[in-house]
């Protein structure tokens, strides 16, 4: 239970639930960050932002701003 | 010859470009979706004795009504209903690529799945089974592989099956709730719609459950009554209470639920999640690595730079060359009259100055081009995002600004690059103060002859100076025009992939003649008109006192002297600089009638170091030069984006010559 933002490199864990305005949960939702999907934290950016996640079957980079919305198990 | 539409949709980055090639060949049309700065392609083929037309929809991951690209895809299916709609999808990310499919089901396209990237899939050591997703999705799917052209034949054929008869596509089940209050929409929906709308009643109900503003619309215009609003608000207040979550989202995660099980059920993926280092993510171990990343990115910049610059230069050169000897040689054959200076200082000028942009415009669409479609755009995006976004921008804009420095024209042009209109206008609002070469022999020449001994620190102050007034005019403009506006980065990093030369080469050549086009009208257009105001009345020595010109110069000159040079020779230098900024110095030899080595000398009769500095402040911030202008028109199709630019920039820069030169005084 926490947040994505919590997750250290290479670190997995099961979406909980995504949060945020309505426009941005959608998006990462279309996305594929649906709750009960893993989600892998790949990277994080040379200068500390944005991270680079592994979600579904590809690389989607996110700000931690964004990640701050995705709450995991 | 029977004719049919169909349209090819898609994720980025699932090769949809490729088949787009693959399919139209050279026989392409670009230009813009009406009204906005997407870039819209169309092309056609003949199969079998019919003429297909294929539109190319922006790349998208979904169909709603909140972006641009998304809404431009949405309109063209609702109003055009092509007969055939072609979505791409990259079979190695299977899921995500499928769930635009959902949404193009649900709107009720006549749907052939195009699953491109066949070849991946093989490699990533999955095994797909492609009948049972076109027996499960209700649709027929062709497996390609677009960049080897492989299975091209197979699907132009399955289109033209396709446009004969329509097949029964899936509805996902949304559960026992949700479908009641579908069908009961969908029941009043019936009773208000005309015969001539043939958009599906069910995706009309789900998206007035999802409070889809687009759809409201339409629904109030199919009938002046609020009854079918006021009933899908009131249905989906109920089921919301009922779930415990906004519609919107559960419905997306029930298409994803769905997704999900498909995939299940008809891909085998022998390796587990953390199994799978592809060739792309050792490569990206480097590259996005925490000491190399910067310097790899810096190093691809400094060879973009270098190549745009560098190669295109001599090229650059010869045109400037060639038409400067055209000129020359029509004024001698014709004589000094006013149709050979019309013929050689307006027309062939003009068409030289439009043209002389061309060598480095190519190279610098080949260079981004490859950057993009080999996926290193994105990871360049990624390493300098946290910076640019601390100055209010995107990690994409690094590229134009750096461009900027060698020339505003392609760095403008490259603004292309970025996805949302709030950056691309930013972007290329800002450009112009990145202080281009063509602005440099203005400060050499000013910096070499007023502060001999600082000349380099006083041209780096004002390259400084244009990136702070870059940076403040960037916060100030997006507080003004774009406040509210949340741009996530929510970015992609697909795979790297050898882009296809052909593919490659297109791509190159249309937005270059894009330039020719559009930008090149407003440039020659500029020339011709400064030369006009130069020539009249007639009898008058070019560009002289006398001339229209030199009384504007005379007129404005007044305005110029809060910043310390108000001559009408620095008026008329001005004026001529926004020809092409370099000018500036060949005009003012010509007014004084000096050759440029004794320029400096002359030069200190009129100017003091102090009204120097702040002619050399003006030159470098006021109005971008005429092809900036005309590739501003270009890029963000509006007149009122572009007068924003002049009239900013020319404010700006007044403003700070003349701060420069009063505070300069006083403290002088």
């Amino acid at each position: 239970m926490g947040l994505l933002i919590t997750l250290k490199k290479g670190e997995r864990a099961k979406i909980k639930k995504v949060s945020g305005n309505s426009t941005l949960r959608q998006r990462l939702l279309k996305m594929g960050l649906v709750p009960g999907e893993l989600i892998e934290v790949e990277r994080v950016a040379p200068l500390g932002d944005p991270i680079d996640v592994l979600i579904k079957d590809y690389h989607l980079s996110l700000r931690k701003e964004e990640a701050r919305c995705i709450e995991i198990e | 010859m029977k004719e049919i539409t169909i349209c090819l949709a898609g994720n980025p980055n699932s090769g949809k470009t490729t088949v787009f090639n693959n399919l139209t060949g050279a026989r392409q049309k670009v230009g813009n979706w009406p009204g906005v700065t997407v870039e819209k392609k169309e092309g056609e083929f003949e199969y079998n004795g019919v003429r297909i037309r294929v539109v190319d929809l922006p790349g998208t991951y979904s169909l709603t009504a909140y972006s641009i690209d998304e809404r431009i895809a949405r309109d063209f299916l609702i109003k055009e209903n092509p007969d055939v709609v072609v979505p791409i999808v990259d079979a190695s990310n299977l899921e995500r690529n499928l769930y635009l499919v959902t949404e193009l089901l649900e709107l009720g396209a006549n749907v052939v799945i195009d699953l491109n990237m066949m070849d991946m899939v093989g490699s990533k050591g999955w095994e797909m089974d492609v009948s049972g997703l076109s027996q499960v999705l209700g649709v027929p799917v062709v497996p390609t592989v677009a960049n080897k052209k492989q299975g091209m034949e197979l699907l132009k054929e399955t289109i033209l099956e396709a446009a004969k008869k329509r097949s029964t596509p899936l509805k996902i089940d949304y559960g026992k709730d949700i479908e009641d209050a579908i069908s009961g929409l969908v029941r009043i929906i019936s009773q208000y719609r005309g015969s001539a709308n043939v958009l599906s009643s069910r995706w009309l109900a789900i998206k007035l459950l999802e409070k889809d503003p687009q759809i409201e619309g339409l629904i109030l215009s199919l009938t002046d009554e609020h009854k079918i609003l006021d009933k899908a608000t009131e249905v989906a207040k109920r089921l919301e209470g009922l779930l415990g979550e906004d519609l919107e989202t559960y419905l997306i995660e029930r298409r994803y639920g769905f997704l999900s099980g498909l995939t299940k059920e008809f891909v085998k993926k022998k390796a587990a999640l953390e199994e799978r280092l592809t060739i792309s993510d050792r490569v990206d171990k480097i590259v996005l690595n925490r000491w190399l990343g910067i310097p790899i990115f810096l190093f691809f910049m400094w060879l973009t730079f270098k190549l745009v610059f560098t190669v295109g230069g001599p090229f650059a050169d010869y045109i400037d060359s060639f038409f400067g000897w055209l000129g020359e040689t029509a004024k001698n054959l014709l004589g000094e009259n006013w149709f050979s200076s019309l013929l050689s200082d307006g027309i062939i000028a003009g068409v030289g100055s439009v043209l002389v942009f061309l060598p480095n415009i190519m190279i610098l669409f080949l260079a981004i081009g490859f950057l993009e479609d080999c996926g290193y755009m994105a990871r360049a995006a990624f390493v300098m995002d946290r910076f640019m976004h601390a100055l209010g921008l995107h990690g994409k804009s690094f590229i134009p600004m750096v461009l900027g420095f060698g020339c505003n024209i392609p760095g403008i042009m490259a603004a292309r690059t970025l996805e949302t209109r709030k950056d691309r206008i930013l972007t290329i609002l800002i450009n112009p103060f990145m202080s281009c070469s063509a602005r440099l022999p203005i400060y050499v020449l000013f910096a070499g002859a007023f502060f001999p001994k600082h000349a380099g620190f006083v041209i780096f102050s004002m390259y400084v100076l244009g990136i702070i007034v870059a940076i403040a005019t960037g916060r100030l403009f997006k507080s003004l025009f774009f406040r509210g506006e949340v741009a996530p980065l929510i970015m992609e990093l697909p795979p790297y992939r050898m882009p296809t030369i052909r593919g490659t080469l297109i791509h190159m050549w249309e937005r270059s003649s894009v330039f020719l086009k559009k930008a090149g009208t407003i440039i020659l257009g500029g020339v011709v008109l400064v030369w006009l105001l130069s020539s009249i009345p007639p009898g008058v020595e070019y560009a002289s006192k006398e001339s229209l010109i030199g009384r504007l110069g005379s007129f404005l000159a007044p305005l110029f002297k809060p910043a310390g040079f108000g001559f009408w020779q620095a008026a008329v230098a001005l004026i001529f600089g926004i020809l092409a900024k370099e000018v500036v110095v060949g005009t003012l030899g010509t007014l004084y009638g000096v050759e440029e080595k004794g320029l400096g000398s002359v030069l200190a009769k009129y100017f003091t170091p102090i009204s120097a500095f702040s002619f050399m402040v003006m030159s470098l911030l006021y109005i971008p030069c005429i092809a900036s202008i005309g590739v501003i028109k270009a890029e963000t199709n509006s007149w009122k984006w572009t007068s924003l630019a002049v009239g900013w920039s020319l404010i700006v820069g007044w403003t700070m010559a003349v701060l420069f030169y009063q505070f300069g005084r006083i403290f002088a």
